[in-house]
């Protein structure tokens, strides 16, 4: 499935990206990474550390139904796999996420931004594995 | 209530920068990592992007003379600097499923909001690897415990 290159759209949106991450870590001085904003607002250690969890949670959520309100169309979303692939892929990335301690948000966007060691390398090992993945799926298994 | 409010409109930008980068689009992920075939390197403008802003932006807010959050007592940014092996294998077995599904955690939360059906299988199957490495995370270190005991 070919998808067009969209190089403004790509990096408004990470300028999005960033901002938001920049202006979470002024208020409550915390990571904007899904992998540990999820895993705690599933096991929160108090209220207030859920709520905060939850404030952001509906916020990204509710972000389709506004830009479809604004824009008068939804934001694309193709998938190329299937089921299956979704199940099995959706497991390993949350057991991945688990023990990696972060994902593409938390050590591919902040934890790079703060130059820190370990989420560089989570960061280019995860990009490696992820392009050898995809080459196997298509390519050796012709997917 | 202000903190409430704050947050719940960071989300939202963060929801629509990832719905705009194409992040939560797994057509447009998986393409970005094959080279091979139908590449397209639109998703390196993402991470490019947000780290320009992101890097210093974060000087700027921790060089704040205040040395704390606007709406906190203090930063909550990991210490640990080391890398280790469960650092390591952990990120390469989420590349996998990243290469997998097409999906990252970051890309697919914003996107619940579509109720793409791909989008939650997704995050079911997440939520449930998140628990069952956790479990795994917990017998291991009752096993180191008991074994040092």
């Amino acid at each position: 499935m070919i998808t067009e290159f969209t190089p403004f759209m790509s990096l408004f949106g990470g300028l999005l990206i960033g901002s938001s991450t920049v202006l979470l870590m002024l208020t409550l001085g915390r990571i904007m990474g899904a992998t540990g904003v999820l895993a705690g607002f599933m096991q929160p250690s108090s209220a207030s550390d859920w709520s905060w969890r939850a404030a952001l949670l509906a916020g990204m959520v509710t972000a389709p139904a506004l830009m479809t309100l604004v824009t008068g169309q939804a934001p694309e979303i193709q998938v190329p796999v299937n089921t299956l692939m979704m199940i099995v892929g959706g497991f390993i990335v949350g057991v991945g996420v688990t023990y990696g301690a972060g994902c593409t948000s938390g050590h591919g966007v902040c934890g790079m931004a703060r130059f820190s060691p370990r989420s560089i390398a989570a960061t280019i090992t995860f990009m490696i594995f992820t392009a050898i993945t995809v080459y196997v799926v298509r390519h050796v298994f012709g997917g | 209530m202000k903190r409430i409010v704050s947050t719940y409109l960071i989300g939202l930008i963060f929801g629509i920068g990832i719905m705009m980068s194409g992040m939560a689009n797994p057509a447009k992920v998986l393409n970005f990592f094959d080279f091979f075939g139908t590449w397209d390197p639109s998703l390196i403008f993402v991470m490019g992007g947000a780290i320009l802003v992101a890097a210093p932006g974060y000087w700027l807010v921790v060089a704040r003379p205040a040395g704390k959050p606007l709406m906190d007592a203090k930063f909550h940014v990991p210490q640990n600097r080391k890398l280790d092996a469960k650092l390591i294998a952990g990120s390469a077995v989420f590349g996998v499923g990243w290469g997998i599904a097409g999906f990252c955690p970051g890309g697919a939360l914003p996107a619940i909001g579509t109720l793409n059906p791909a989008v939650l299988t997704f995050t079911a199957a997440l939520i449930a690897g998140i628990f069952a490495a956790k479990f795994a995370q917990t017998l291991t270190a009752r096993r180191t415990n008991s074994a040092t005991a």
